[in-house]
């Protein structure tokens, strides 16, 4: 066992016991990153050199201090950063050839938290260009390759940042989900995805998809470990006007009181047609672990759940066509001629449902379904605690299997925009293996009930069975 | 979608498109058109449009300065400067 395979928890463990060094561990981790990097192309920029500088501050500080990991949460663990995510100083691409030599002269206040929390940053991670994908294929810097079975995709927008967690490159990486760039790589990948409510975490510099969609969320090895990064993420930012002034709950206080008395609610909607039928047998044993553990099954019904795809398809490429408009050249970054396919598609096609006389018919429309949607979780959330189904109607896929059917790829996301449609939290949790690929599911629950989330999560991680621990390579 | 659509829609999105990626956009956005028609079939009369999540309205600070990036900082990944400023192409031809 080498140390890039622990978990934070266990990793924080042996730093505060002094069994190896901050050094020790983030060497072990670059060493994993120069091995299998090559084959996997998680990262788009790696900082060999901050890294090991800033292991050395951090080793200093434990020595002169043994109680600094109390105000440093994340003190000495290695990371990385969805490459969409500002990093000052470090070159930030967003996945495209139009910010190839962008330097942030600040940090996304996510990034500063982490910082500040004691993180320490290797480097920047692959991802769909602009984070338009799910697959990972439409980087500019070629595409992430699932370390699981390197002929399949890891899934996207968040490519790297799973890939890179899968293969034990770090302890734990960051992501964003505007329409399931966290839960479906988390999903194909094989490691908890955690999507926050809208508003939890704060969007300040990190690269706007989707403005009244994007979530910023992470990845990590286990459910305690999300936890915990979020404790460091979560919370009002005076940067971000939409990040309400609701607490932030200590995350740890219920994760172990499992799932006796918890409704689970199963969407009938999301078990039809279309769902892989291997896929959702691994879903169902899910279900049957959580009602061995004491947690009660109901079926539900979200009756506009069929209509979620073409809403999103209408709002996010009109959000997208705006975003991306700030993009000319001057200030930073590069002309609008190195947009590539995918942006392009997004762009005229937001700039038409936008467009006069066809508003109404489109924009409109969907912003009215969107309320149903939402009205639908309301009215779930009545009878239910959580819900959960599937993340992703098939397993993995390989790569090129849909690159040249944008609304084939778009269908991928058919279970997990629904969430960011009504903003609600989501937590995609690995299930099994079929054929040698990771399964997932994810459980959704009311905004801001992210501690509910985590603790049903925390419950069936405990009794999991199957070994999550690392990528077949 | 005519190409002469692409074509006006790429002009409002200062977006230059060659030949070939028009006649593909065309039909991708027609396949896409369709699949999101399906909207059509659901009743929204009266029904609230949903612009944002959050519930929260005007969201305001105090009107105090605040320290913020330097000139420099700011101008530090710009191609063209001059002066302390960035440096754009003229817009408007000259009067005489």
């Amino acid at each position: 066992m080498t140390l890039n395979q622990l978990n934070i928890k266990e990793a924080q463990s042996g730093l505060k016991k002094k069994q190896f060094s901050s050094m020790e561990l983030t060497e072990a981790c670059l060493e994993q990153i120069e091995k299998d990097d090559p084959k996997i192309n998680a990262f788009i920029t790696l900082d060999k050199k901050a890294a090991l500088a800033q292991a050395e501050t951090v080793d200093a500080e434990i020595k002169q201090n043994a109680a600094v990991f109390q105000t440093k949460p994340l003190l000495g663990i290695p990371l990385g950063i969805k490459d969409l995510f500002s990093t000052r100083g470090m070159k930030t691409t967003a996945g495209s050839k139009v910010l190839t030599d962008y330097y942030p002269v600040y940090d996304a206040t996510v990034v500063r938290k982490l910082k500040a929390a004691g993180g320490i940053i290797l480097g920047k991670t692959n991802l769909d260009a602009w984070a338009h994908g799910s697959s990972g294929e439409n980087s500019d810097f070629g595409p992430t390759k699932n370390p699981w079975n390197l002929d399949y995709v890891p899934g996207g927008s968040s490519s790297g940042s799973a890939a890179a967690l899968a293969a034990e490159m770090c302890l734990a990486s960051t992501g964003t989900d505007t329409g399931g760039s966290i839960r479906l790589p988390a999903s194909f990948c094989g490691v908890v995805g955690l999507k926050p409510t809208y508003g939890r975490v704060s969007r300040y510099g990190i690269i706007a998809m989707a403005s009244s969609l994007d979530s910023i969320g992470h990845f990590a090895k286990s459910v305690t470990d999300a936890a915990l990064i979020l404790g460091v993420t979560a919370g009002q930012d005076p940067f971000d006007a939409t990040t309400p002034d609701i607490k932030v709950p200590d995350y740890f206080q219920d994760l172990a009181k499992g799932v006796k008395g918890i409704k689970i609610g199963l969407p009938k909607e999301y078990f039809q047609q279309g769902l892989d039928p291997e896929v959702k047998k691994v879903v169902l044993k899910a279900v049957e672990q959580f009602e061995r553990l004491g947690a009660k099954t109901v079926s539900v019904s979200l009756p506009h759940s069929a209509y979620a795809l073409a809403v999103y398809y209408i709002i996010q490429p009109a959000e997208v066509s705006s975003n991306l408009a700030r993009y000319d050249g001057i200030r930073f970054g590069f002309p609008r001629d190195r947009f590539s396919e995918e942006a392009k598609r997004r762009i005229i096609l937001g700039t038409f449902t936008l467009s006069s006389g066809y508003y109404e018919a489109y924009y409109l429309k969907a912003m009215q379904v969107r309320t149903l949607i939402q009205e639908d979780f309301v009215q779930a959330f009545k009878k239910v605690d959580v819900l959960m189904a599937p993340v992703s109607p098939t397993l993995p896929f390989k790569l090129g299997e849909k690159i040249k059917d944008p609304l084939q790829m778009y269908l991928s996301d058919i279970y997990t925009v629904t969430a960011n449609l009504a903003g609600l939290p989501g937590l995609s949790l690995p299930a099994g293996l079929v054929k040698g690929l990771p399964v997932g599911f994810q459980l959704l629950g009311p905004q801001f009930k992210e501690d509910c989330l985590l603790r049903v999560g925390a419950a069936y991680e405990q009794a999991a069975t199957w070994p999550r621990k690392g990528a077949k390579r | 979608m005519k190409i002469m659509v692409i074509e006006h829609l790429a002009k409002l999105a200062n977006l230059t498109l060659i030949g070939s990626e028009k006649k593909k956009l065309g039909q991708q956005l027609t396949e896409i058109l369709e699949y999101v028609r399906q909207l059509e079939k659901v009743e929204t009369k009266g029904v609230a449009p949903t612009s944002q999540v959050t519930g929260l309205e005007n969201v305001f600070r105090q009107d105090e300065t605040q320290a913020s990036l330097s000139q420099d900082e700011v101008l530090a990944n710009a191609k063209s400067q001059t002066k302390g400023f960035f440096k754009v192409k003229a817009i408007f031809e000259e009067m005489i």
